[in-house]
């Protein structure tokens, strides 16, 4: 497996804005076969992850409005060399705060570092952010101005010691005054409705991101009240997996900072609670220029709970020229370009339900359309796990002090889709 | 110093003429003019003193790199800075060095010592650190360097060095697949590492080096199974798709047998599935009933990997999952391959990029495994949102998985998706429930009332797809779909597609007696507008009016002779073609009665019905989760999935025995324990040694095979069957097992040789089992040569061990122990030494001398009579010592006046040097009359390296630029030493000091003064006497450094020859070993 021979970022018009190379250097111009397959897809999100030319293979992934275009020239799983970009596109998201091309060109040095960090002979290296900050220290206002002054630089000049330990996601050495570990339960609910409001599909995925600022070498433990609920779980490497399979407890060492714990599915037997309800009207007269839209959202199983942070995102037929709205509650934009329709709704209160409604103005002439637009709807619930999962305790082995421990729960829409 | 005006500073001055994007940056414009002057700026602030100037300097050009802008015009400012002390000016060094070593060849050499002796840092990091960039500069010429550096780093203390070494393998590989035969044997090393650190890289190596010598894999299977949960993510995928492939030419189908087994099966199964220590003992048990004729078993082996990659398929990365999934698809039981679908369909929800892939390997699975992923159906549903290349894959596996019971709902979900604004999605849409009514007969009319009704849709791209799709359907049950025919055929004013249009017209063609009526019509309708009609829907007109000329001539005849005279005089050949051979077939004549007699035959003969297939039908022939399965074609390097063995191969060979095991263990820990005292420079010494095999070593193994001989020999009555045995033990290993390794035996000896001498029986055997044969080539040198030598030794037996002893001790390194036995046998030995050296010296036909020819590059042109304008100027190396300054080459610079005018103040202008180099200039010549030469000496300090020094020639009117560059052998100074001290300190400068090639030499390259005379010319070395004739020894200085440059040339056997360069300096070391081959080889 030769794995990864050399990476272009290209932005949305299509500039080679950076290359780097792991091996012998690969011209620009196999960049060519890219762009002719962007130009066969249309859109952005068709491009193919995997392109065949003829002396190479290209694989690209989208991010954040760049595409990060690899070289390969060998049999290689492609999964392997995508999951490697999107590494390395959270690298960036890391180090910078943001992964765009400002930010990559304005910090191009630190990018070149890391991508020589990441890689060697274009075989990943050094990946975990803990390593990868020690080696090479992400850019602060602070540090840029000290830096400047004092002629110091950004490169490390201590040696990454958890690249040599058995745990290579933590640094050695972390200290804190305040100790504080919090966790985020956040759920997302994955949904179909059909027209007639009646569930075709719904899931429940779930993440718990934690935030861990503990001196020394914590060995942490979190148990859950009813941890069957989890179905599917995906870990973190620093999760010891017998235990969870003995005792359901997720035992570790974290990393510095802030990580994604596990990932997980709740089981599909639970009967998922559908937060909100959508009342549609859509309709399109046959030969005249206009069609009625109406939607009214309302609060469903919700556990008591207040949603909030409501919007509801309509791709509309081409055919549609402009909106008449008008909106009880919140506001709502049309962009007739894209034909994107948005209603930012925010809290909903069930004595009085948001509704939007009003004509569509349609291209004169032009057949109806025959398919209602679905609706993609976003909203978010404080303190309330869906699925009910709920943490126990967390203990801590290993260090003497006391940390502060929190857990947050929140429930979101994940892709809610309502068919009209 | 913050990045950000690095890099905007850059895009300001890289505004040349040829960039007008960056033209407008008024920042620059001002400043920088070209790029020729902003690349002296950045040379300027790279020569300063100050890190923080050059630190700016190199962000900048790391930026044009970055940008893909050339920057290697600067590559001689960059590289001196290679030993920089700031360490983010070293690494961008590194960065840039890495880029354009390729390029730079030569100059590139000049960072190579600072790698050297970042190898030796007692800080793992560093010594790793270097490892990585020298193995990362792609220059041929130091492979040798990398091999040693590779092998050293192999059994370094430091895993994490180890690790980096085998990164370095296939980088080293792919700069020189020679190196194979040595790089396996590292790899092997490698594999047999504990550590979790190691394992991953060295499969990577492995993978790329030698994968198909499985048979390396066997002692180390169970050790790979056992760590993989904890080796790093890249690593895990890189092993379990090597055990995959090592597992299919190992073990038994799991599914071979399974009918039989049926219900035993699904009892180990099913327990194994769901608790894997339950699943454990109902193995054992089963494995226990073995005997009661049950004709397969799981190999334990391939249970322990199923059961060791099962939790991997909760890892948080993508590519480990779907590694996982690949090895359960390929490799377990059918009961047990439903555990992945899980996992698989929860990637689903991550990068649109991993669900493409995923969802392609779905596809291909759910075709064979149709049940694996019947729960998670809902999963697949399309969401408006979806990229239509996701939506394409998630119907194609909606469609794989629709069965009897699901296909209600499956169609229903279908029904919402053909509304969809998106009509490529809509027109696969329909292909899939065209192909959901072929497979599931119970729908069939369903489906094809549903496509009917489509046909009146408004969107022409669905009608036309749904009458291909129609089509294809009603050849299976045409009789009763008269009705479906008509409505098509009425479509044929209306639908423009032309796929759809000749679909229609072969339909009705076909079955033109079900529609007797309307077919002769829309023939003569299609006979009007032929000519505006597209190349398929002619030639499907040509074919319709063939089909009812014969059933139907009355009404047709006089059409179809109209459409085949169009036809005839079409633009296309195909056409034109079909219509004259459709003429001769159905109308009869004369000639040709014979085939339109069976032309009802040929045009209405029953076809069978097309069989809708899915494209990944039979993709699972390339391994799951590749590049090559992605592409659905075998992608380079792609390593074919075996198929299962029809006998399982011993399954032994992976049995890590008791014995052997604490033996290799021994071996390990003694190699542990000696690490402290061997591994670093003095550990090189031992194989080294034998590596030139020079007589001393060669008489070393020899005399003490001679001696265990005698030994057996003498003892031979006290116990006559152990001492047999020890000797066939001792030949065996030596024979079998070849001369092993000179670095154990020598190492052994050290310390034991030093009180008994007799010993050396105990010694070889030990020394057999602590072999690493590295040396194989060794070996058959020496079995060539013992004829000769075992005559010559006899005598001296005794002795031999003693004077060895002595050679041994001269290594210096040794120091604690040297001391010692020095002094009890001093004597003796001394005395040895000193006979011996005189009958070596009596043996020698040459007399030592001293030739010091001039070097073989003659006059040199340094300017030419035209560039010149009539002054010609040569140089020679003269060899001579420099008055000035002993660290300058002496050149003799000749000058020459051609023109008719005499030139005047004949001087070196100021030079411009490269950093370290020097110039002594020479004494101005006032006036070179016309016809008259001249001739001044001037010294040059090259600092060891063969840079050019460019200065200018001035006279009184112009300057001229000229350059020397050396040959590599100018920059040594001749030193006299005697065959002792040449061998003491050639005893220093082993390891990576030491560069040994073979080559042949030719037949006019034979004698004695001919080779001499070669190697003096090439490099100014001075000869050392030597015992032995054939074999030739030199040395020397650099004058710079006076670094010692020892050369030995080994000519023994007719032709082959190997030459040894020892030196400190490296580079110089390999390009004095290029340069003498190519003067001894020409």
């Amino acid at each position: 497996m030769k794995m990864i021979h050399s990476l272009f970022l290209i932005n949305c018009s299509g500039d080679i804005f950076l290359e780097k190379h792991w091996k012998s250097v690969v011209s620009q111009s196999v960049c060519d076969y890219f762009f002719e397959a962007q130009e066969k897809a249309a859109d952005v999100e068709n491009v193919p992850p995997v392109i065949s030319t003829p002396h190479h293979y290209l694989i690209s992934i989208y991010r954040d409005k760049l595409f990060f275009v690899s070289v390969i020239q060998t049999e290689v799983p492609p999964l392997f060399v995508i999951e490697f970009l999107h590494r390395v596109a959270d690298t960036f998201q890391d180090y910078f705060g943001e992964c765009s091309e400002a930010a990559i060109k304005d910090n191009v040095v630190i990018v070149y570092e890391l991508l020589e960090e990441m890689l060697d002979n274009g075989f990943p290296l050094a990946t975990e952010s803990n390593i990868l900050k020690e080696l090479i220290k992400p850019p602060t206002i602070l540090r840029s101005v000290v830096n400047s002054i004092t002629g110091s630089s950004n490169v490390g000049d201590t040696l990454p010691t958890g690249q040599l330990s058995n745990i290579p996601w933590r640094r050695a050495g972390v200290k804190y005054t305040n100790n504080e570990a919090y966790f985020d339960v956040v759920e997302e609910i994955d949904a179909i409705i059909d027209k007639s409001g009646s569930t075709v599909f719904a899931e429940i995925q779930g993440v718990i991101d934690a935030c861990i600022k503990l001196s020394g070498m914590p060995d942490l433990s979190l148990s859950f009240m009813n941890p069957r609920l989890l179905d599917d779980v995906s870990f973190h490497p620093c999760i010891r997996f017998k235990r969870w399979e003995s005792e359901r407890i997720l035992s570790f060492i974290p990393p510095d900072g802030n990580f994604r714990l596990i990932s997980y599915r709740v089981s599909s037997q639970n009967l998922v609670a559908i937060p909100v309800y959508v009342k549609h009207s859509i309709s399109f007269k046959e030969n005249s220029s206009c069609g009625r839209f109406d939607i009214t959202i309302g609060p469903k199983q919700n556990m008591g709970k207040t949603i909030e942070g409501i919007t509801v995102t309509v791709h509309m037929p081409k055919v549609v020229l402009n909106m008449n709205l008008t909106t009880t509650q919140g506001s709502y934009t049309f962009d007739p370009v894209t034909k994107v329709l948005t209603w930012d709704v925010g809290k909903i209160t069930p004595q009085k339900l948001p509704s939007l409604k009003g004509l569509v103005n349609l291209q004169s002439g032009a057949p109806k359309p025959e398919e209602n637009p679905s609706l993609n709807i976003q909203f978010k619930i404080q303190q309330l796990a869906i699925s009910g999962l709920k943490v126990n305790r967390l203990d801590m082995y290993g260090e003497k002090y006391k940390p502060f421990k929190g857990v947050k729960y929140v429930t979101k829409a994940g892709k809610f889709q309502v068919r009209t | 110093m913050s990045a950000a005006p690095a890099y905007s500073e850059d895009k300001g001055g890289s505004a040349g003429p040829g960039e007008p994007e960056y033209g407008h940056d008024p920042a620059s414009g001002g400043i920088f003019s070209s790029d020729y002057k902003r690349h002296d700026d950045l040379k300027e602030m790279l020569d300063t003193n100050k890190d923080s100037l050059k630190l700016e300097a190199m962000k900048r050009i790391v930026a044009m790199i970055a940008r893909g802008k050339n920057a290697s015009d600067l590559f001689p400012a960059v590289v001196k800075n290679v030993a920089c002390k700031n360490i983010e000016v070293k690494k961008l060094v590194y960065v840039y060095l890495v880029r354009y070593a390729e390029e730079q060849q030569d100059l590139a050499l000049l960072s190579i010592s600072t790698f050297q002796r970042g190898l030796k840092d007692p800080n793992q990091l560093i010594r790793a650190s270097a490892l990585r960039v020298l193995s990362s500069i792609r220059v041929p010429i130091i492979v040798p360097i990398m091999m040693l550096a590779i092998k050293e780093a192999a059994s370094d203390m430091s895993p994490y060095v180890r690790k980096t070494a085998a990164h370095a393998i296939p980088k080293l590989y792919s700069l020189d697949s020679d190196q194979k035969d040595q790089l396996i044997e590292v790899i092997e090393k490698l594999l047999a590492d504990k550590t979790t650190l190691v394992a991953g890289s060295v499969v990577m190596a492995f993978e790329e080096v030698c994968p198909e010598r499985i048979d390396l894999i066997h002692k180390n299977y169970r050790k790979l199974c056992n760590l993989l949960i904890d080796v790093e993510e890249w690593g895990q995928v890189v092993i379990i798709s090597m055990l995959t492939r090592y597992a299919r030419t190992q073990f038994l189908s799991p599914t071979q047998n399974e009918s039989l087994l049926e219900e035993n099966a699904e009892k180990a199964f099913y327990g194994s599935e769901e608790d894997e220590a339950k699943g454990a003992g109902s193995e054992e048990t089963a494995a226990a009933a073995l005997p009661a004729r049950k004709p397969y078993i799981m190999d334990p082996d391939h249970r322990l990997l199923l059961r060791n990659t099962k939790p991997l398929l909760q890892s948080r990365s993508a590519a480990v999952v779907m590694a996982v999934a690949q090895l359960y698809f390929h490799l377990a039981p059918k009961a047990e391959v439903g555990v992945i679908a899980k996992a698989l369909v929860r990637l689903l929800r991550s990068h649109s990029e991993v669900q493409y892939v995923v969802l392609q390997n779905v596809a291909t699975m759910s075709i064979k495994r149709r049940g694996m992923f019947e729960p998670y159906l809902k999963s697949f549903y399309i969401r408006s949102t979806d990229p239509t290349q996701i939506k394409i894959l998630k119907l194609e596996v909606l469609t794989n998985l629709a069965n009897e019971t699901n296909i209600p709902t499956v169609l229903r979900e279908f029904q919402t998706y053909i509304r969809s604004m998106d009509k490529d999605f809509v027109a696969a849409t329909i292909q899939a429930i065209g192909r959901c009514a072929t497979n599931i007969g119970r729908v069939r009319d369903t489906c094809l009332n549903g496509l009917v009704q489509l046909l009146s849709n408004r969107d022409e791209l669905v009608v036309a797809e749904s009458v291909v799709v129609i089509k294809k359907l009603l050849q299976m049950q045409p009789a009763q779909h008269g009705e479906i025919i008509k409505h098509l055929a009425k479509l044929t004013d209306n639908i423009q597609v032309p796929m759809a249009r000749a679909s229609i017209l072969w339909l009705i063609g076909e079955y033109c007696e079900h529609v007797p009526r309307i077919a002769p019509d829309v023939l003569r309708k299609m006979a009007k507008s032929f000519t505006a009609e597209e190349d398929i829907v002619k030639l499907q007109v040509i074919n319709l009016a063939a089909k009812l000329y014969l059933t139907n001539s009355k009404q047709t005849k006089l059409l179809t002779q109209y459409v085949l005279s169009l036809a005839k005089y079409d633009q296309n050949y195909d056409i034109r073609d079909r219509a004259r051979f459709t003429r001769q077939l159905i109308v009869p004549s004369e000639q040709g009665g014979a085939l339109s007699r069976h032309a009802k035959k040929l045009f209405l003969a029953p076809k069978p019905a097309p069989v809708l297939e899915s494209s990944f039908k039979d993709r699972d022939h390339f391994q799951l989760g590749s590049l090559s399965h992605l592409l659905n074609a075998k992608a380079t390097g792609y390593q074919e999935l075996p198929d299962w063995p029809e006998e399982a191969p011993d399954p032994s060979v992976r049995n890590v025995e008791v014995p052997e095991w604490t033996k290799c263990s021994n071996r390990e820990k003694r190699k542990e324990k000696e690490k402290p005292f061997y591994s670093d420079s003095e550990g090189e010494s031992g194989p080294t040694e034998s590596a030139d095999s020079d007589p001393e070593s060669e008489s070393e193994s020899d005399s003490k095979s001679s001696s265990e001989s005698g030994s057996g020999e003498s003892s031979s009555e006290s116990d006559n069957e152990d001492q047999d045995e020890d000797e066939e033990k001792g030949r065996g290993s030596e024979s079998e097992q070849s001369e092993e390794d000179g670095k154990r035996k020598t190492k052994k000896k050290v310390p034991e040789g030093k009180g008994e001498a007799s010993s050396s029986d105990e010694d070889s055997d030990s020394s057999s089992s602590t072999s690493e044969s590295e040396m194989t080539s060794e070996s058959e040198e020496e079995q060539l040569e013992p004829a000769s030598w075992r005559r010559k030794t006899p005598p001296s037996s005794k002795r031999a061990p003693a004077t060895k002893e002595i050679s041994l001790l001269d290594l210096e390194d040794f120091t604690p122990p040297s001391v010692q036995p020095v002094s009890p046998p001093a004597i003796v030995s001394t005395s040895l030494a000193a006979d011996l050296e005189g009958l070596t010296l009596t043996d020698s036909t040459l007399v030592p001398s001293l030739l010091s020819p001039v070097s073989r590059v003659g006059r040199q042109e340094l300017l030419h009579r035209v560039a010149g304008e009539g002054l010609v100027v040569d140089y020679t190396f003269s060899r001579q010592p420099f008055s000035g300054d002993p660290h300058m080459v002496s050149v003799h610079i000749h000058f020459s006046n051609s023109s008719d005018t005499p030139i005047k103040g004949l001087h070196v202008g100021t030079p411009k040097l490269p950093a370290g180099i020097s110039i002594q200039e020479f004494p101005e010549i006032e006036s070179l009359a016309p016809g008259e030469s001249a001739t001044a000496v001037m010294g040059i300090n090259f600092c060891d390296s063969t840079q050019a020094a460019n200065f200018q020639l001035c006279t009184q009117t112009r300057q001229f630029y000229v350059s020397i560059q050396p040959p590599v052998g100018e920059l040594m100074a001749p030193v006299f030493m005697s065959e002792n001290e040449f061998k003491k300190e050639q005893g220093k400068l082993m390891g990576m000091n030491e560069i040994t090639e073979k080559l042949m030499l030719p037949d006019t390259c034979r004698s004695d003064h001919v080779v001499v005379q070669k190697v003096t010319a090439t490099a100014n070395l001075g000869r050392v006497p030597c015992g032995t004739s054939d074999e030739y020894r030199f040395a020397g200085r650099t004058l710079t450094s006076g670094s010692l440059v020892l050369l030995t040339l080994d000519a023994r056997q007719a032709g082959a020859a190997q030459l040894t360069v020892n030196s400190e300096k490296m580079v110089i070391g390999t390009m004095l070993v290029k340069d003498v081959i190519q003067a001894l080889t020409q």
